[in-house]
């Protein structure tokens, strides 16, 4: 655990391990792959906005969800709906019984746009839509839940049962969302063709630098008081009310930040994949996500980023050279993770990086040691 | 040392000699590649060399649409093979890079991405369901591949970088309807179907046309994929009484559908109940259970029964391969046209470029389809004949009906959106 | 939708519909069962739950190959043999699985959700290289096929009746074994207080092990059941686990009685709800009811205590 004592922004250590992520996103990645590979890596690091949701909210503040697919699809489905209905102009869908509207209403005999499209003509709107639904819908499931202090397993099935259900809806409501197809051949955003590979390599920058964002941002709120009321509940819930905080505000605020989170990794998604589809809101994407974290270090938000792109790489090779063995090794990886190392990468390279940086100290020059070996915040 | 030397000296041109007369023999007995250098067959910059050309087979073959899948892999793989023994395609041995959707739309289109970008496959044979296939078109028309579909689907949909092999709904839902009406004297019907867009499709082209007869359908319902609970329904069809059950039903559920229709006393091979599906193939069966399923009507345009010597061929050489227990269901078999047809096409074209294939593709005919005689329409679509299959318990169909005429494809069909 | 409808065939209608509902409800209590007392009981959220009932299923698969080849003379007590063997089989797997994993995690339980996950994905794996990918067939004997008809209209399912007495015959046994068994004496008392269970001189480890043995064999009774009903495949497992928690949760996870009254609730809305509109609906709309309560009345249908 590395409980925070009162300190600067960011320890030199963490600056310099930020930096290194950053260098190997914006650099190392671009300039050691062709574009192929690079829109691959693209598209785990928006699995990444989910993990380090999951940091925030699972890591800090002890809530498993199991239904982060459904922020990550709604906000890919924001995104996907702008981009469907610019893709679906009068010219382009002009063999269509009803011209102008998607290519799917039309094979549901719809004839014409169902009113909750019509703002998402807008880049604007849509764009505010990617945050503000998933943010808004956690909202409501997290109000009503952690209000009535519904926690831990209960919360996570029941989080579970949400992207079942969403999933239903939307598969069933197939001239209104796409069906189980999705919404699919997204093509340009406001003129601009997305399918090329100077877009791919744009959107690729976008996302890296986003993501990188986000980091900062996640990490200077774990530096605040908030984080650390975040850390004292996930240990001692109670006595953190008893002390006259509102528990269940904080939950509520830590579950909107994540789904804020995964919906915008869920519109990245949608760009750069050219598609979006109800498999991503099920039950087993969100559980995969879970492990992203895991894998990372549920307690370090650059474990996260690292684990995504390493379980999704692994995922890649895997099933390129052997489909079979894939699902045994992830549901090893499952195991090992929560058995022998439950603090993923990070843990590791804490346990690594130790005896190191001790080694380095005793041959430093006396007066340069960063005192950021953390003390452990127990509470026995 | 020195004889030693002469020996060994011996034996190296002996060698040097083996190999060229090898050389020589192999040039020889490949006159197609003394006729088409690979610069002038491959333009494009295709997987092509002197001797070998590089397709891609896409399916899951794991997750839930594993199933379903398998038998459709062990059939490119097979006509690949035979392909291959008799000399590959303009003198090319074909090589296969086999990818795994697992499942999973966007891995699909990841996977499609790979073959076309990275191998640059010269065609990939693959795709299931029909969410997998527009997941991986845009990728197919953007790096303009070739996709040879086998599955039977809702059609509203011809690309020009797709050839499809199976049937599209009209085909197979028009010629059964016509039929059960003719030959069971069907008055009305109760629609069912798993719940997405094959099913939701052709049961809107179903209740177009039996309405378009003057018949009546008096029931239509959708459950989720993977539902195993079918008691509800099953009382409604009693209640409602219709002379057809119409049902489309997938996956793990159709199991369950089959075995509780049973269970309910719907004796399906009694004369009071018919039931008509467009969804269940032999392979299906597998899993119901031959006695579970007995008197249903299927209307597709294989069957594993069907008597001809093509077929008899075609299911001896693929048991040869894959085991004697294995069976072949509709789509098996359109997936086993896919390298055939590309065949043809290369060969009429003279080339692997994916324009003139796109171009040699519509008037292509494969006599030696198991299911009899095929043709490319322009639309990409086959003309195939459609036949009605009776299930019998031993889980194979008999063919009861096929259609006098190959049946045009027709993947938007007037009147019927 | 009613009309044209004679009284005596709505009667019978309603009458099937009846029989339709408890048929779920026995599906339901019988799937959610096992998964009551390893999550109930125990605390520990067993993912793999339907992994272990298709381990059943395949069982049976097996043991009816084994007797139509074998031993046809004895094809017709077969399922009573297999479903024995799918106790055993899943009661097996179940303890090495306690053994190895889930006894270091009796302090995580979201800890233990990950790792079953991951167990899951394993099962699928293996049954798939061993089983194959597609479905399997399981034949019944001619006594489970059929129904009986009562009139005209009315036909009972033979493995509906079957499945409810099954049913019926095990919440008896897991009642008999809670509460009049030294054995499910322990188990409460480990559950309740496991320093205090210990210091009395109870094995703490063999009771856990057993507990979730136990449940496992449950699972692997169902699966066993299940292949008269639903398909036998890998992923088959799949299929029921969001519906197995709700059935858990919503009852309200430490009472087993409140397991059996949230798997009537919820069968019989939804088989109501499936004849009066269609299937999909019917399915978001039961779900939907179900985590509406749960959101309102977190602790469930049966619960004193209040959790945080």
């Amino acid at each position: 655990m590395s409980s925070p004592t009162s300190r600067a922004f960011a320890t030199r250590g963490e600056i310099l391990a930020f930096a290194t992520l950053a260098v190997l996103l914006l650099a190392v990645l671009p300039a050691s792959m062709e574009i192929f590979r690079l829109n691959l890596f693209g598209k785990y690091l928006t699995y990444a906005f989910v993990a380090i949701g999951l940091v925030l909210c699972w890591g800090y503040g002890g809530i498993l969800s199991l239904g982060q697919g459904v922020f990550f699809g709604l906000g890919g489905y924001c995104l996907a709906m702008f981009l469907k209905l610019e893709a679906s102009d009068p010219e382009a869908t002009k063999i269509q019984s009803t011209p102008g509207i998607p290519d799917f209403m039309d094979w549901n005999q719809l004839t014409e746009l169902p009113w909750f499209w019509v703002p998402f003509e807008s880049l604007g709107f849509a764009l505010v839509a990617v945050v503000l639904v998933p943010t808004l819908f956690a909202g409501l499931i997290a109000f009503a839940m952690f209000k009535r202090r519904v926690g831990g397993v209960y919360f996570a099935i029941i989080t579970q049962s949400i992207a079942a259900i969403l999933t239903i809806l939307i598969i069933g409501q197939q001239g209104l969302t796409g069906g189980v197809n999705g919404i699919t051949d997204l093509r340009t955003l406001k003129g601009w063709d997305i399918r090329t590979d100077e877009a791919k390599l744009v959107l690729y920058y976008v996302n890296a630098f986003l993501l990188l964002g986000a980091l900062v941002f996640c990490h200077w709120v774990l530096g605040t008081k908030f984080g650390r009321i975040l850390v004292a509940m996930r240990t001692r819930e109670d006595r953190v009310r008893f002390s006259g905080y509102d528990v269940a505000s904080f939950k509520i605020f830590v579950f909107c930040l994540a789904a804020a989170l995964s919906a915008i990794g869920g519109a990245m998604f949608t760009l750069q994949v050219g598609f979006m589809s109800p498999s991503f809101v099920g039950i087993v994407p969100s559980i995969e996500m879970v492990i992203f974290a895991a894998v990372g270090g549920r307690l370090s938000l650059l474990g996260a980023v690292y684990g995504t792109l390493l379980v999704n790489w692994a995922k890649t090779t895997f099933s390129e050279t052997m489909p079979e063995l894939w699902l045994l090794a992830m549901g090893g990886l499952f195991i090992a993770v929560v058995l022998f190392f439950p603090n993923g990468l990070a843990g590791l390279w804490q346990s690594f990086r130790q005896p190191l940086m001790h080694a380095i100290r005793r041959h430093a020059p006396a007066g340069s040691v960063v005192a950021d070996a953390a003390p452990e915040g127990g509470t026995r | 040392m020195s004889a030693r030397t002469k020996r060994i000296e011996a034996t190296r041109r002996a060698r040097a000699f083996v190999i060229l007369s090898t050389l020589l023999a192999a040039f020889l007995s490949y006159p197609a590649l003394a006729a088409n250098p690979t610069s002038e067959v491959n333009t494009t910059g295709l997987a092509v060399t002197d001797d070998t050309v590089t397709v891609g087979i896409l399916h899951s073959v794991t997750g839930t649409m594993a199933i379903s899948e398998t038998g459709s892999v062990q059939a490119e793989k097979l006509a690949i093979k035979q392909i291959n023994d008799m000399g590959g395609v303009l003198g090319r041995k074909i090589e296969v890079i086999q990818e795994d959707g697992a499942s999973d739309w966007p891995t699909f289109a990841e996977k499609s991405k790979k073959l076309l970008v990275k191998d640059k496959v010269a065609a990939v044979f693959g795709c299931w369901t029909s969410a997998s296939r527009k997941a991986v078109l845009p990728v197919f028309e953007q790096y303009d591949g070739m996709l040879y579909y086998p599955t039977f689907y809702e059609g509203l949909e011809q690309s020009p970088n797709v050839i499809y092999t199976g049937q599209e709904a009209t085909q197979q839902i028009i010629a059964g309807i016509d039929w059960v009406v003719r030959e069971k004297g069907a008055k009305t019907f109760y629609l069912l179907g798993s719940d997405y867009i094959w099913p939701r499709t052709s049961n809107k082209i179903a209740r177009k046309h039996i309405e378009k007869l003057g018949l009546k359908v008096v029931g239509e319902e959708y459950y989720p994929l993977g539902h195993t609970q079918f008691n509800s329904v099953i009382n409604k069809i009693k209640l409602r009484k219709p002379d057809v059950i119409y049902a489309i039903v997938v996956g793990g559920s159709n199991v369950a559908f089959y075995k509780q229709l049973k269970a309910a006393g719907i004796d399906l091979a009694s004369d009071k109940w018919t039931l008509l599906t467009i969804s269940v193939t032999e392979d299906e069966i597998l899993g119901i259970g031959g006695e579970n399923i007995e008197g249903a009507y299927a209307a597709m345009k294989y069957f594993q029964s069907l008597p001809n010597p093509n077929n008899q061929a075609f299911v001896k050489a693929f048991k040869e391969m894959w085991g004697d227990e294995i069976v072949i269901g509709d789509v098996t078999q359109a997936a086993y046209l896919g390298p055939w047809l590309w065949k043809a096409a290369v060969e009429k074209a003279g080339s692997f470029d994916i324009p003139k294939i796109r171009e040699a593709s519509p008037g292509i005919e494969l006599e030696t389809a198991p299911e009899g005689y095929v043709r490319i329409h322009e639309n990409h679509h086959l003309w195939s004949k459609t036949r009605i299959g009776l299930a019998k318990e031993d889980g194979q169909y008999e063919v009861v009906y096929e259609t006098d005429e190959l049946m045009e494809p027709d993947p938007f069909p007037a009147g019927y959106q | 939708m009613f009309e044209g409808y004679s009284w005596a065939e709505l009667g019978s209608i309603f009458a099937m519909q009846g029989f339709a509902g408890l048929s779920l409800f026995s599906v339901l209590v019988l799937m959610a069962l096992g998964l009551a007392i390893i999550f109930g009981q125990m605390g520990v959220i067993n993912m793999a739950h339907g992994e272990f009932m298709i381990l059943g299923a395949y069982v049976t698969y097996l043991c009816s190959n084994f007797f139509a080849e074998n031993l046809p003379a004895l094809f017709s007590g077969y399922f009573l043999i297999a479903m024995l063997l799918a106790f055993l089989a899943s009661a097996s797997l179940g303890a090495l699985v306690e053994w190895g994993l889930i006894r270091h995690l009796y302090k995580r339980p979201l800890d233990t959700l990950l790792a079953t996950w991951g167990l899951s994905l394993i099962l699928q794996q293996v049954y798939r290289s061993v089983f194959g990918a597609r479905e399997v067939g399981v034949t019944l004997p001619d006594w489970l096929m059929g129904s009986f008809a009562v009139t005209d209209m009315i036909e009972i399912p033979i493995n509906g009746v079957f499945v409810m007495f099954l049913t019926l015959g095990i919440t008896a046994g897991v009642w008999l074994w809670n509460f009049r068994s030294s054995w499910g004496t322990q188990m409460r008392a480990v559950v309740q207080n496991r320093v205090m269970a210990g210091a009395v001189g109870i094995d703490t480890e063999r009771i856990d092990r057993l507990t979730f043995a136990i449940g496992c064999g449950i699972a692997g009774i169902a699966g066993s059941a299940f292949t008269m009903i639903g398909s036998t495949g890998p992923t088959s497992g799949q299929l029921y686990i969001v519906d197995t928690f709700l059935v858990v949760v919503f009852g309200g996870a430490q009472s087993l009685l409140g397991t059996i009254f949230s798997a009537f609730a919820i069968s019989q809305s939804q088989s109501t709800m499936e004849f009066f509109l269609s299937g999909s609906m019917a399915k978001v709309l039961t779900l939907l009811t179900v985590v509406t309560i749960l959101m309102i009345r977190p602790q469930g249908l049966m619960s004193l205590r209040v959790r945080a």
